[in-house]
């Protein structure tokens, strides 16, 4: 096994995913298969290639900052199940 | 009453034969009748076309319509349509209305193109059959109990089954591609950076791209052309001029240089293989020299993708967090409770799959053994490719490795990640590439790939075109659709 199931819920945990005990172990082996044929890439040497990010090779612009358009807060804060006044509501984090 | 393409479109509302709501009616028919059965379409949009098809035939009526004006076109619910529903075939955004246009919608909607529906997905375009959409599988019209191939499907079969002229697709390893080619319909994947990723709902950053399918890469040029734009609001949009990519359809292809990929041909089984070589045959009729081409890092592409996609899909996939839109769970007790619950409630299998692929990726201890590793294959990849075209225009290769299969067929991901072998090698290096309908095998469709040099799209094009105008292939449609 390239990937056991503990790996598997640490990485639910950071992946913010739960993985019901009724499915891990199916969840396993298929993370594994895939890490099986992942394990390919290292089949060549690949020391003095660059790596690629970006296949055109371009850099992150950057813009003015500019007001350019109208705020759309309200439009947007009408999506969240959750908010108030100018707020997204979550459960209580401190008391 | 049947069209052959735009151009006759455009003709017969141009003369008054036809008006915008007619034409829009016989499409709108055919929708509600065969939509069901081949589950395509996610939503179908009527007060939308309302107010597009009268703008679109106030345009006519005064002589400044343009060859788009009232012409169908279908989106993949990928693609925002404001103050619309946009799912992205996912329970995650079964309710989410889209604040904005994306922009090829917007293009297209000042082009006077009228929106009649967003097509169903591969849940957040992740998959190569479309049966990972919340909202169920799509049904193949060639065989309704085989798979359309995904991530586009819907979009593909709403073209291959006549529910629209004109459907937009995106592409992030084959998406656009594989179910044009299982579905008999021409689709086109343009360069990296030539459409605008704004408002289109994000997978792999660096890979994904937005399409057209039509019946014939005519219609493809003509659409493309006006969805394509440098746009400030996509950080990696590509800085080069808007370009007319019909211009060279009509050039004769005598001298051009074809490439071919003997291994990925030697691979293939004996049918497609036959049917692929007759393909590439007719293109030697029409004057092609062909000419043999080595991509010797290109079998890795498949294993460096499924690093780097997931690891894009896990951080863009990171800002579904049930706080600020998108699903939220019941009765949360914690913070933590609410971001685990609401993804792991809001996601499908296969896209849990691949954030936890993509998170273990970028793990720490993972990051440069896989990560950057999968990068410098892409760049090799990447340059394998750029050897290539200095001895070829154009690189005409298989699709599929297979045709249509049937529904669960695929019980492994690895062996549904094979289906896109020979697309993602192309993805990776960011060019234009596109399949077009070379015939059926056991009265299947089947695709060639053709692959042009970074904003090459017109010769592939051209390509595709003179190939369609010796052949009959793309007309081929499947029993009982197109009524």
């Amino acid at each position: 096994m390239l990937i056991n199931r503990k790996e598997v819920e640490q990485i639910a945990v950071l992946a913010k995913l739960r993985v019901s005990e009724s499915k891990i172990d199916a969840i396993t082996s298929s993370l594994d298969s895939v890490v099986d044929m992942i394990n390919h890439i290292n089949e060549i040497e690949t020391d003095n290639v660059k790596p690629m990010a970006n296949p055109m090779d371009a850099v992150q612009r950057l813009r003015a900052d500019e007001v350019n358009e109208i705020s759309h807060k309200e439009q947007l804060l009408a999506m969240a199940s959750h908010a108030d006044d100018d707020y997204f509501l979550v459960p209580t984090v401190v008391e | 009453m049947e069209f052959n393409g735009i151009r006759e479109i455009a003709s017969a509302l141009h003369t008054k034969e036809i008006s915008v709501q007619e034409l829009h009616d016989i499409y709108h028919q055919r929708q509600y009748s065969k939509a069901d059965e081949l589950n395509c379409l996610i939503n179908i949009t009527p007060e939308l076309a309302k107010q597009q098809i009268q703008s679109s035939q106030a345009l006519i009526d005064s002589n400044q319509a343009n060859i788009l004006t009232g012409i169908p076109i279908v989106h993949k619910d990928l693609f925002c349509t404001k103050d619309h529903h946009t799912t992205c075939g996912s329970r995650m955004l079964e309710n989410f209305v889209s604040p904005y246009d994306a922009t090829i919608v917007d293009n297209l909607n000042k082009a006077g193109m009228v929106t009649m529906a967003k097509a169903n997905m591969d849940e957040f375009a992740m998959g190569s059959s479309n049966e990972n959409s919340y909202f169920g599988a799509v049904k193949n019209p060639w065989d309704v109990t085989r798979v359309p191939g995904g991530s586009s499907g819907g979009s593909a079969v709403v073209v291959a089954s006549g529910l629209s002229p004109i459907a937009t697709g995106s592409d992030t390893g084959g998406s656009i591609r594989q179910p044009a080619a299982l579905c008999g319909v021409t689709g086109i994947k343009p360069s990296y950076g030539r459409a605008s990723r704004y408002g289109m709902v994000a997978f792999a950053s660096s890979l994904d791209q937005a399409g057209v399918f039509a019946r014939s890469a005519e219609d493809c040029s003509i659409v493309l052309s006006k969805m394509c734009s440098y746009d400030a609001k996509d950080s990696t949009s590509a800085q080069v001029k808007q370009e007319d990519f019909s211009k060279n359809l009509n050039q004769s292809i005598k001298g051009l240089k074809v490439g071919i990929v003997s291994e990925w041909m030697d691979s293939l089984p004996e049918d497609i293989r036959n049917t692929t070589t007759q393909a590439i045959q007719k293109l030697q009729d029409l004057g092609a020299e062909l000419i043999e081409v080595e991509l010797p890092t290109a079998h890795l592409a498949v294993s460096a993708y499924y690093v780097i996609a997931p690891a894009e899909c896990s951080s863009n996939l990171s800002r579904f967090d049930g706080v600020r839109y998108g699903y939220q769970c019941e009765n949360p007790v914690d913070l933590n409770d609410l971001y685990v619950r609401s993804r792991t409630e809001g996601f499908g299998d296969e896209v849990k799959r691949r954030i936890m692929v993509g998170t273990w990726a970028l793990s720490a201890g993972f990051y440069d053994a896989y990560y950057l590793k999968a990068q410098k294959i892409r760049r090799l990849i990447a340059q394998d490719f750029s050897k290539a075209f200095e001895n070829v225009d154009v690189i005409a290769a298989p699709v599929s490795p297979e045709t249509a299969f049937e529904f669960n067929a695929k019980k492994d991901p690895v062996s549904m990640y094979q289906e896109d072998i020979y697309t993602i090698p192309s993805s990776l290096a960011g060019l234009p590439c596109m399949s077009i309908p070379i015939g059926l095998v056991n009265e299947l469709p089947v695709g060639l790939q053709l692959i042009g040099h970074n904003l090459q799209e017109s010769i592939i094009l051209n390509v595709a075109h003179q190939f369609q105008q010796i052949t009959d292939f793309h007309k081929q449609v499947a029993e009982g659709y197109y009524e």
